[in-house]
């Protein structure tokens, strides 16, 4: 069976989602993604989606399932690129994606991304030095 | 009236995808604007998903179809499931019977212009949706 590729990029985890997904293929990439998050240790979790020309409730549920699994195992997620169409599409159907960070471009994903790992970083600094 | 007309079977995963190709298709055809072509096909999505999941599987018909001046997509989802026994209840928005959001149903509501839905318990569930261009 296909699956969707995830590349390493440092202490993050790059996938981008270029194929028309049947339901299945959206479950696996949520078990491969989970898996390389614990294997690799990875921090961030940055999702393309510029190709995908609907994002369906089953695919936003996959999104939003994503992102909440990555946080349990202590990494950030930021999806980007959503097309225009998509978004209001996505809206009227009554999905707003609370909780998934997004971006515009990969490049501003990726400087988010940056961003929230730091932050995160300097919290856990800071919970150290007052024990 | 109907200017043209097809039927595609939906038994698998891969049907949903290959309809909502389909819905694509159409809509390219008869020139709908990239918004109301993402809601078309978002809306068979649901659909599909709906025949296949609750309805154990059945089809989708796909016609053109002209009002006066206007041409339209209209998109009948058939199948001989259960059935829905409280069709104001599945219409509701978050309510669902299965693993999904609820949405599917009153969701693809908003995304089309007309929505009609009949259903009878233990003889299976016809949704018939038309976005007009």
């Amino acid at each position: 069976m296909d699956r969707i590729p995830i590349l390493k990029m440092g202490d993050c985890l790059l996938v981008t989602i270029q194929v028309d997904m049947h339901d299945q293929l959206a479950v696996s990439l949520q078990e491969d993604l989970t898996d390389q998050i614990a294997k690799h240790a990875a921090r961030g979790v940055l999702i393309d989606i510029s190709s995908l020309e609907i994002v369906d409730s089953f695919i936003g549920r996959m999104l939003a399932n994503i992102a909440a699994m990555s946080r349990v195992l202590d990494a950030q997620t930021v999806l980007t690129g959503m097309q225009p169409a998509v978004a209001i599409t996505l809206v009227e159907l009554g999905m707003t994606l609370p909780g998934i960070r997004t971006a515009l471009n990969v490049e501003r994903g990726m400087e988010l991304l940056r961003g929230y790992i730091q932050k995160d970083d300097e919290l856990q600094e800071n919970d150290g030095s007052e024990e | 009236m109907v200017l043209k007309s097809d039927v595609h079977p939906i038994v698998g995963s891969d049907d949903v995808v290959r309809v909502r190709q389909v819905a694509r298709q159409w809509a390219a055809e008869l020139k709908f604007s990239l918004v109301d072509q993402t809601k078309l096909v978002t809306a068979t999505s649901e659909l599909a998903r709906n025949t296949l999941e609750h309805g154990k599987g059945g089809r989708m018909r796909v016609e053109l179809v002209e009002n006066g001046a206007r041409r339209g997509i209209r998109l009948t989802f058939e199948d001989e499931g259960p059935g829905i026994a409280n069709i104001e209840l599945a219409l509701r928005d978050g309510y669902t019977t299965g693993s999904g959001l609820g949405l599917g149903l009153s969701g693809s509501k908003r995304l089309m212009n007309e929505f009609d839905i009949k259903s009878e318990t233990g003889r299976g569930t016809t949704v018939t949706v038309t976005r007009w261009k």
